[in-house]
């Protein structure tokens, strides 16, 4: 298949006004402004597109949710946050392809009525944001943003919005509250922001590859999109491999791709490094439930890693070999999980740090068998129990990991130690695990 | 009464505990910096200045190194709230430092996909080769210390972050060479972020 998203990644220049515009950029935001917001929507929800951000939630049915007759301002945000462990892949887009982004952003706002798109960029990628910076300039001064676009008179302007590390930022409401000024913690929903998000205006938050998928649809047209990914599955997806693969990155490959051609295809991850075996694979960002190695010969789709019993999620997918501790790398997540909990709900607040020191007492030898069950106890407790997904999200590398590797918990309970101390791993961590 | 019967209930440190940072010295912001913070606003409501906050305290970071009481009484000046909402701001981000950090804030990401590639080594060597643990800052004022949770950028790990450039691919054999070619020739000794330096 040809590359749709990211063609020209590897290209001197590519990223640049003059290149775009050469490709045909801007062609599929003139159509859509030729074309009624209802028409835009229509085709949107047509062509199946499914957010890329981690819920897959269709679109096309988030946008026309946007209240249209609200005789408020409509925004749209664009998540790029890109803060989910193993994920890169909103990165390379903004980097590469910034006008496909910002092309992106304005066919959105012209389906849901917004003058303004804010672009949320995590803090950490200053040099993702001078690039932003620079090509909107650019953009603007082409009167491709700005006013009376295309001379058809529509207006809208894209403002980039610089995060300052939290990762909570990335759920949408959280983000919405970040963007107004305050700290990033998730709003009980409803109301859903399509009918009071930003400054309790009608809002349409959708992720940056999410936006980048759309000109081509336009372009193009639903049916195509439709047809390059299995059913309920369309269009290009981005891919990021990190871990234990020979060759890391970010790949662009149809929903068709199985879990194992990404892991082993010489086009792809290239297999394991170092001769080692394969042992365990987090399929969709570091929040999902592990994939065994004999689980993935499925596609590497929505509803194909859902078959599986995991999710896709963002599409990270961070591959382990044999040489990996599972408790070491639950207790390695669950720190990430209670640094990152914005602390608005107790049971993510606390739970998230007790689960921690539960599983470093355990991976430095000092824990008992039925701390391997208080462990289950609490992650359960946590299940379900938040005002966002990042609750579920801190209790499934527990979950999963002692469902899968319990005798790996047991051990190290029995002989007092990381029994997998890898060397790969920090001498003073695995001195003190002996 | 905890929500978990065999827990306790409040013993974790969470950054949502307020700290007050240090009153500092005397802040106002430069010219320059108004200008740019007022370009900022406008890209908002008139009456949403509030979305400029992180904005304002990027600048006044940026002017004094840290963010001090002074400086956050300046930013909610500028920005038209209160102390309070600053300070609200201030202690939930991770990219604002309280107090005075080093010439070079190394940050090291220890998350999962960089741990899988030896980051905890990383840290482990640049410990030895500065002589301070993590969120440490060196006693020449040089060099600060940090883990870091996932940079995005997993694919070239390990990632050091430092300052505002990132560093990929570090092994823990180069702390050494990292630490002097950032003291003798600055932040040109990074790799910067791949996809920037193949193509541009
Ligand atoms: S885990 Fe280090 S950059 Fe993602």
């Amino acid at each position: 298949m040809d590359l749709i998203l990211t063609p020209h990644v590897k290209t001197p220049n590519g990223f640049t006004l003059d290149f775009y515009l050469k490709q045909g950029g801007y062609e599929a935001l003139r159509k859509a402004l030729a074309m009624t917001p209802e028409a835009v929507v229509d085709l949107v929800k047509a062509s199946g597109l499914r957010g890329r951000g981690g819920a897959g939630f269709p679109t096309g049915m988030k946008w026309q949710f946007v209240d249209k007759k609200s005789p408020k301002p409509k925004y749209i945000c664009c998540n790029a946050d890109e803060s989910e462990p193993g994920t890169f892949k909103d990165h390379v887009l903004m980097e590469r392809n910034p006008h496909l982004v910002f092309e992106g952003c304005l066919i959105g706002c012209h389906a849901i009525g917004a003058k303004v798109a804010y672009i949320y960029i995590r803090g950490e990628f200053y040099h993702v944001q001078e690039v932003l910076e620079a090509e909107l300039a650019k953009a603007r001064a082409a009167g491709l943003i700005g006013k009376n676009i295309f001379g058809t008179g529509f207006d809208c302007e894209i403002f980039v919005h610089r995060g300052a590390g939290a990762y909570e930022a990335g759920e949408e409401t959280a983000l919405i509250e970040s963007l107004e000024g305050k700290r990033a913690q998730p709003r009980l929903k409803p109301p859903f922001p399509a009918v009071a998000g930003l400054y309790g205006c009608p809002t349409a938050v959708n992720n940056v590859e999410t936006l980048c998928n759309v000109p081509p649809i336009i372009t193009h047209g639903p049916e195509w999109f439709a047809a390059l990914g299995p059913e309920k599955n369309g269009g290009p997806k981005l891919y990021c491999l990190s871990g234990h693969v020979k060759n890391p990155g970010v790949y662009e490959a149809p929903m068709h791709v199985t879990m194992r051609e990404l892991i082993y295809d010489a086009r792809y991850g290239g297999g394991i490094r170092g001769g080692h075996a394969l042992k365990a694979v987090i399929p969709g960002g570091s929040s999902v439930p592990i994939l065994l190695p004999d689980q993935l010969d499925i596609p590497a789709s929505f509803d194909g890693v859902a078959s599986a019993g995991s999710m896709l999620g963002s599409a990270g997918i961070i591959v382990m070999d044999e040489t990996t501790c599972m408790v070491w790398a639950a207790e390695n997540l669950l720190y990430f999980y209670k640094h990152e909990s914005c602390g608005k709900c107790t049971p993510c607040r606390e739970g998230g740090a007790w689960l921690h020191n539960l599983l470093g007492r355990i991976e430095r030898g000092e824990g008992q068998m039925k701390d391997i069950d208080l462990l289950e106890s609490v992650a359960n407790n946590i299940l379900g129990k938040t005002l966002c997904a990042f609750g579920d999200a801190a209790a499934t590398p527990v979950l999963t990991t002692v469902k899968l590797f319990r005798e790996e918990y047991e051990a190290h309970v029995r002989e007092g130690r990381c029994t997998l101390p890898a060397e790969w791993r920090g001498a003073s961590r695995a001195m003190a695990a002996h | 009464m905890s929500f978990h019967p065999l827990m306790d209930y409040g013993r974790a440190h969470h950054k949502s505990s307020r700290a007050m940072a240090d009153e500092g010295p005397a802040f106002a912001y430069t010219p320059e910096h108004l200008a740019t913070l007022e370009d900022i606003c406008s890209r908002y409501p008139p009456e949403q200045r509030k979305s400029a906050i992180l904005a304002a305290l990027y600048l006044a970071q940026r002017q004094q190194g840290y963010v001090t009481r002074n400086a956050m009484k300046a930013v909610a000046e500028a920005i038209r709230c209160t102390t309070a909402e600053v300070e609200d701001v201030v202690s939930f981000y991770t990219m604002f430092y309280q107090r005075p950090v080093g010439r070079h804030v190394l940050q090291v990401c220890r998350t999962l996909s960089c741990a899988l590639n030896g980051a905890e080594r990383v840290t482990d060597e640049l410990q030895k080769v500065l002589g301070i643990a993590p969120g440490e800052t060196t006693a020449d004022g040089q060099f600060s210390l940090f883990e870091v949770e996932c940079l995005g950028a997993c694919d070239r790990a390990p990632v050091v972050g430092v300052n505002d450039h990132w560093h990929e691919c570090q092994r823990p054999e180069d702390a050494k060479a990292l630490v002097e070619g950032l003291r003798t020739k600055g932040a040109a000794v990074l790799t910067g972020c791949h996809l920037h330096k193949e193509t541009v």
